[in-house]
């Protein structure tokens, strides 16, 4: 579904992705995990066509198409979803009047009928009360003072509603109390299915306890230095990311 | 030969000689149109170095001759899809090309104690209230004023008795038709609010794409006290139209005057609003944007000057340039003495689209009375990149993306606008205005 080979990525003149390899397969979960700085927000940017990224080496192809080509909204249709790391407030564009806008900009950009505005309240609502949001979010505008945990949750929320096919959540688990961290990963786990694929950045393993992922990657200054199982996060929570850094170091003066 | 005497000044000296306007008898207003005219051929349009037109250069208008109005403007057939549709069934006076027009018109079901009529009517049956409006002219005039008081053959008057609450609005609507030639028309206005009256004002101009034209309205605005005006500007005049207003208005005590702006046509579009809050705790409130694209001109100035004690004044407008068009907000608060405790407030944001277009916002404070809270605030900036990316993330193609940040962005100028069909009308005239920029 997702390969990337040997991604090298700038921004501001700065090389921060250094040679970064990964494959997503349908149905699987992904967990990144890394040191502050480390290129993880990088990485779903590119993924999700943030501009002021340069790719000045290697590819990343989903469904066998060259992802790197397409325009972000285009990548949407798609199927690909970031859920930012700082959600961004948009004053004066009211929630329900943005989520038609985008859930209709996709099906109709899929050649899919457009829902009319008493279909997709209908959809809406149903998202609202299945993920606990509060009702008065379809009334407010995007993300407008929201505390830290509900626009992370309004994410989690965007994705539900848009069903993408891979979805990256960048740190959404970060600032969260432990009821919102259970609703989020209740959202995700909702979504899982064999046909869809998560990439889940996250800074702590605690995320991992409930949205338990496949593999875990390890990405350090821009390249991932380790992958493995779940059980690879316990051991990062237990030995810290030096470790991680160590183990590299020695693989590569063996 | 004067130096300020240009074509257009030519021009119209030219076109007063054989005009015949209405009231035309009163030795006093001929006297007067007479005064006002030699004061504006020597004086002529307002140049660059006149602090309140710094932005706004009037040179290219003042090299065409323009023709005193249009001949056949109180016949002429007007399409009926230019009347707005908020006016319809509503009580309402119509003006095509400066001429006021009966028939499009509806002002024979007005409530007890609102007059409504034409300014030519008014003369004709009674001039003499008009005398104080019309009789001098001041120091605050200028070159567009004094051509107005020398030429205005039309306007609106509007009075509402004291203690009279008018329920449903009232909507004047300037309509502008291509004409062969190029022409100028002045419209003088007189709204006057007794003590405690209150009255929501539509004020609409529309007009035909290629109606090139110049309209040069005055407004005299007067609230007693405890009087409240709700006022809402929607213009969306042709694109070859050059608008030129000014309105004066004087607030008594515990007045209050709530005024809303939508400015989306024209090709020249000037308001000098001035608001004097006379009285203790007058109050005036604003709200507007303009939204220009091609080489469009939109000029608003907005002086208020605080002489009550308590009174305050709070404006919040937003501006939009794209393609070459080029915006220009001033805002100015003079506190005076004695205005002790006043409270004002000017904030402007606006956006360029474009690089090519051009905002200048000037606020200004001047301040000389005590425990004065007195804010402003400006600034131009650009569509935020992190708000686009969100959106195209989300699948909102591009253009569509910068037309909801745009529409967005002056919302909150219009959050206000009442009624609600209203206010929808003027987010839809704004959502068919965005194709155009942004796109
Ligand atoms: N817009 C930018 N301009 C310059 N440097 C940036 C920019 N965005 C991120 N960086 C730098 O890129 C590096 C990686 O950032 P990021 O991908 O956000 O890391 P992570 O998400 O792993 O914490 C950091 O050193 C950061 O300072
Ligand atoms: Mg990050």
């Amino acid at each position: 579904m997702l390969k990337i080979e040997n991604l090298h990525a700038r921004i501001a003149g700065k090389e921060i992705l250094k040679g970064l390899s990964l494959e997503v397969n349908p149905g699987e979960v992904h967990a990144i995990m890394g040191p502050n700085g480390a290129g993880k927000s990088t990485l779903g940017n590119v993924l999700a066509g943030r501009p002021g990224y340069e790719v000045t080496a290697g590819s990343v192809s989903y469904d066998g198409r060259d992802l790197l080509t397409l325009e972000p909204e285009v990548r949407a249709a798609a199927g690909v979803f970031l859920a930012f790391q700082y959600p961004v407030e948009i004053p004066g564009v009211n929630n329900t009047y943005f989520l038609r806008a985008a859930l209709n900009a996709q099906r109709k950009a899929r050649g899919e009928e457009e829902l009319d505005s008493m279909q997709f309240l209908k959809l809406v609502r149903g998202k609202v009360k299945d993920m606990g949001m509060p009702p008065d979010l379809l009334n407010r505008a995007v993300n407008e003072g929201f505390s830290g945990g509900e626009k992370k949750r309004n994410e989690v929320f965007q994705m539900a509603l848009l069903e993408p096919r891979l979805a990256v959540l960048d740190e959404t688990d970060s600032g969260l109390d432990i009821d919102a961290l259970k609703q989020v990963a209740d959202g995700v786990n909702a979504l899982r299915s064999p046909d869809r694929a998560f990439v889940v950045i996250t800074h702590y393993q605690r995320l991992l306890d409930y949205i338990v992922p496949d593999f875990v990657h390890v990405l350090s200054a821009g390249r991932i230095v380790e992958s493995g199982d779940a059980t690879l996060a316990r051991e990062l929570e237990a030995h810290g990311y030096a470790w991680v850094r160590e183990q590299a170091h020695a693989e590569a003066q063996a | 030969m004067n130096a300020a005497v240009t074509p257009f000044v030519e021009s119209m000296q030219a076109a007063a000689a054989p005009l015949q306007l209405p009231g035309s008898g009163p030795a006093w207003l001929d006297d007067a149109r007479r005064t006002a005219l030699q004061a504006f051929v020597e004086r002529g349009l307002p140049d660059t170095r006149n602090e309140l037109w710094k932005y706004t250069s009037l040179r290219a208008l003042g090299q065409r001759r323009h023709t005193a109005g249009n001949p056949d403007a109180a016949r002429r057939e007007v399409p009926l899809d230019l009347l707005p549709a908020t006016s319809a069934g509503a009580m309402r006076i119509v003006f095509v090309n400066g001429a006021f027009r009966a028939d499009l018109s509806a002002l024979d079901a007005l409530p007890g104690g609102v007059t409504l009529q034409p300014l030519s009517l008014a003369l004709l049956e009674q001039p003499e209230p008009l005398r104080f409006l019309l009789g001098a002219y001041t120091n605050e005039d200028d070159g567009f004023t004094l051509l107005n008081r020398a030429l205005a053959a039309d306007g609106v008057v509007l009075r509402i008795a004291a203690g009279v609450r008018v329920a449903d609005p009232i909507h004047v609507v300037y309509i502008g038709l291509a004409s062969g030639s190029m022409a100028a028309w002045h419209l003088r206005s007189l709204v006057e609010l007794g003590a405690g009256a209150s009255v929501n004002l539509v004020e609409h101009h529309v007009g035909q794409p290629d109606a090139g034209h110049l309209a040069n309205l005055v407004h005299d605005v007067t609230l007693r006290d405890h009087a409240r005006l709700g006022w809402t500007v929607v213009q969306t005049a042709g694109a070859e139209a050059n608008l030129v207003r000014r309105s004066d208005c004087r607030l008594g005590d515990d007045a209050e005057l709530d005024f809303h702006a939508l400015e989306l046509g024209g090709k020249l579009a000037r308001h000098e609003l001035r608001v004097d809050l006379t009285g203790a705790r007058a109050r005036f409130t604003s709200r507007g944007a303009f939204v220009l694209h091609g080489r469009q001109h939109a000029d608003t100035e907005v002086l208020v000057t605080h002489r009550g004690r308590d009174s305050v004044s709070d404006s919040l407008w937003r501006g939009v340039a794209d393609g070459r068009a080029r915006g220009v907000m001033h805002g100015r608060i003079l506190v005076l003495q004695g205005a002790d405790g006043a409270d004002g407030g000017f904030y402007n944001k606006n956006l360029l689209l474009s690089s090519d277009a051009e905002i200048d916002t000037r606020p200004a404070l001047e301040i000389y009375a005590d425990e004065v809270k007195a804010n402003h605030g400006a600034t131009v900036g650009q569509l935020d990149d992190t708000m686009l990316f969100y959106l195209r993330s989300r699948g909102i193609p591009l253009d569509i993306a910068r037309r909801m940040l745009v529409r967005a962005f002056c919302t909150v100028a219009m959050e206000g606008i009442a009624p609600a069909p209203l206010r929808e009308h003027c987010d839809t005239l704004l959502s068919s205005q965005l194709p155009e920029v942004a796109a």
